[in-house]
């Protein structure tokens, strides 16, 4: 029979294994909302009516916007100084005694209190709202970034010893390619958690943005609305995982296949 | 190129109990090959790194400065693996044009291999570029902590070739530590022997044989046999630690 060949499981697309539990996700939730029929449990397609009505009517693109610039800029800030210093602790003894028992407090600090902190001492401005969001990921950073500097490989540094090799290429060439596993890793759950905290922050602090906006749906009882929203905003996920960190993935490792 | 002179007196790693380098006093002439023999765990690698530079801690002095070009040979080949095997020799020597990068690898016998990544070569093809990669920075003065080692026979003879004639062009003074006595005699003009920890040298012998040898030459056997059967009692931890090659 030709459908039993397509049928092996070695064949299926990666694509479609990939979106099959979400399509099942999809399929359970719109029975169950036709079944119970109650405005508090929106259906897909209502919410999906709701995403192209603030698409196209309403500003979920400003807001959209907003949030996607401060995920960006505390992101930015977040790797950029917890791969500083994971990398400064993973080598420096001196430096992790220093900063461990910091590094401790700081990675246990719930993300309200940096929060209000932030909007108190700077004041309920941008800044604050970034910093406030960058101080909740940095210390996550630096204890993976440390493990991956505790773990570099003495023998390959010799050789950057032995013939003299300037420290800035020992830093590109020899210490970074053996830190991308542990830098990729901790930008994957960094998106992700600052997504989480910046909605918060927005939430508290901000008079844009989507964290904002959910909370004055959440006024309203606006449910649709509120999961329109969601949507939108997981639908950049994917596209930022899709088009941004699976390809450097692939780039940044391809020595391994 | 550069003459060496080595004079310790001692060498004790922080926190160890005991002195891994004893009184070691030995010069080479530039240009001459010497090679180190001694059991394993007498302190050669502890010795290669205090002439390369690399461990100051110890009491006593090298000529070897800061200032002399060290081509340092390891026991593994140490290719950094997300590099092509051209970027890696040019992680020692940047701006080497494409040109020098292929002579220098049809010289070692690996022509065309500037693109490809060191773990689909072969133990062997790497330890040819990890050679080549010592040479490019023409040393005064090279250093191999038995990069021959765990390597079949045939390999090493065509590895002993690709060294002599690295070494034609720019003539270092190198300086050859192994457990493998050998190998020694194929390779070298002198050899030392040293006890085990603390080292100190027990033996200064020349070798006076026809160049090009390889390990299983007639002649390198007959010194070999002599060796050991003159000196049975100073080399006897040696023929010991013979056979069994070290793991990578």
């Amino acid at each position: 029979m030709p459908v039993a060949k397509s049928a092996m499981p070695g064949s299926v697309p990666d694509a479609v294994i990939r979106s099959a539990s979400l399509l099942a996700l999809l399929l359970i939730w719109q029975l169950v909302a036709l079944r119970v029929d109650d405005p508090l449990l929106p259906s897909p397609t209502a919410v999906l009516a709701s995403l192209f009505h603030h698409l196209t009517a309403g500003e979920l693109l400003h807001h959209l916007g907003v949030t996607l610039l401060r995920v960006a800029a505390s992101f930015v800030i977040a790797m950029v100084v917890g791969v500083a210093v994971g990398v400064w602790m993973g080598r420096s003894k001196l430096a992790n005694n220093l900063f461990d028992s910091l590094l401790v407090l700081m990675l246990n600090l719930p993300a309200l209190v940096a929060a209000i902190l932030c909007f108190i001492w700077i004041g309920l401005n941008e800044t604050a709202a970034v910093i406030a969001v960058a101080i909740n990921k940095i210390p996550t950073v630096i204890t993976n970034i440390r493990e991956g500097a505790r773990a570099l490989d003495q023998q390959l540094l010799q050789v950057g010893e032995v013939y003299r090799v300037p420290r800035i290429t020992v830093l590109r060439r020899i210490v970074l390619p053996q830190l991308y596993p542990y830098i990729m890793a901790s930008a994957r759950s960094g998106l992700a958690l600052i997504w989480k905290i910046v909605l918060v922050i927005e939430l508290l602090g901000r008079s844009d943005g989507i964290g904002f906006q959910l909370g004055s749906f959440f006024q309203f009882f606006d449910l649709t609305s509120i999961l329109a929203y969601t949507a939108a905003f997981a639908a950049v996920v994917f596209v930022i995982e899709a088009l941004l960190l699976r390809p450097l993935d692939r780039k940044l490792n391809g020595w391994r296949a | 190129m550069s003459r060496l002179d080595v004079a310790i007196r001692a060498k004790r790693h922080a926190g160890a109990a005991a002195d891994t380098l004893g009184e070691l006093q030995f010069s080479a002439e530039s240009g001459d090959f010497l090679a180190i023999v001694g059991p394993s765990g007498a302190g050669k690698t502890t010795l290669l790194k205090i002439i390369a530079g690399l461990d100051p801690a110890f009491d006593g002095a090298v000529s070897a400065g800061r200032d002399t070009r060290v081509g340092f040979v390891f026991q593994e080949p140490r290719l950094l693996p997300w590099l092509n095997v051209a970027d890696n020799l040019r992680l020692v020597q940047p701006d080497l044009p494409d040109a020098l990068i292929d002579a220098g690898l049809a010289k070692v016998g690996l022509p065309g291999a500037a693109h490809q990544l060191p773990l689909r070569l072969s133990g062997g093809m790497q330890r040819r570029v990890a050679l080549l990669r010592a040479f490019l920075i023409k040393p005064e003065l090279l250093l191999l902590d038995e990069p021959f080692i765990s390597l079949d026979a045939p390999t090493a003879d065509s590895l002993y070739d690709v060294l002599a004639a690295l070494r034609a062009d720019v003539m270092p003074t190198t300086l050859l530590v192994t457990h493998d006595l050998r190998e020694a005699l194929a390779l070298a003009d002198r050899v030392l022997f040293v006890s085990k920890s603390p080292a100190r040298v027990i033996l200064d012998h020349r070798v006076a044989l026809p160049k090009p040898r390889h390990r299983d030459d007639d002649a390198v056997s007959q010194a070999h046999h002599e060796l050991m059967s003159r000196h049975p009692e100073l080399l006897g931890g040696l023929a010991a630690a013979c056979p069994k090659p070290e793991a990578v």
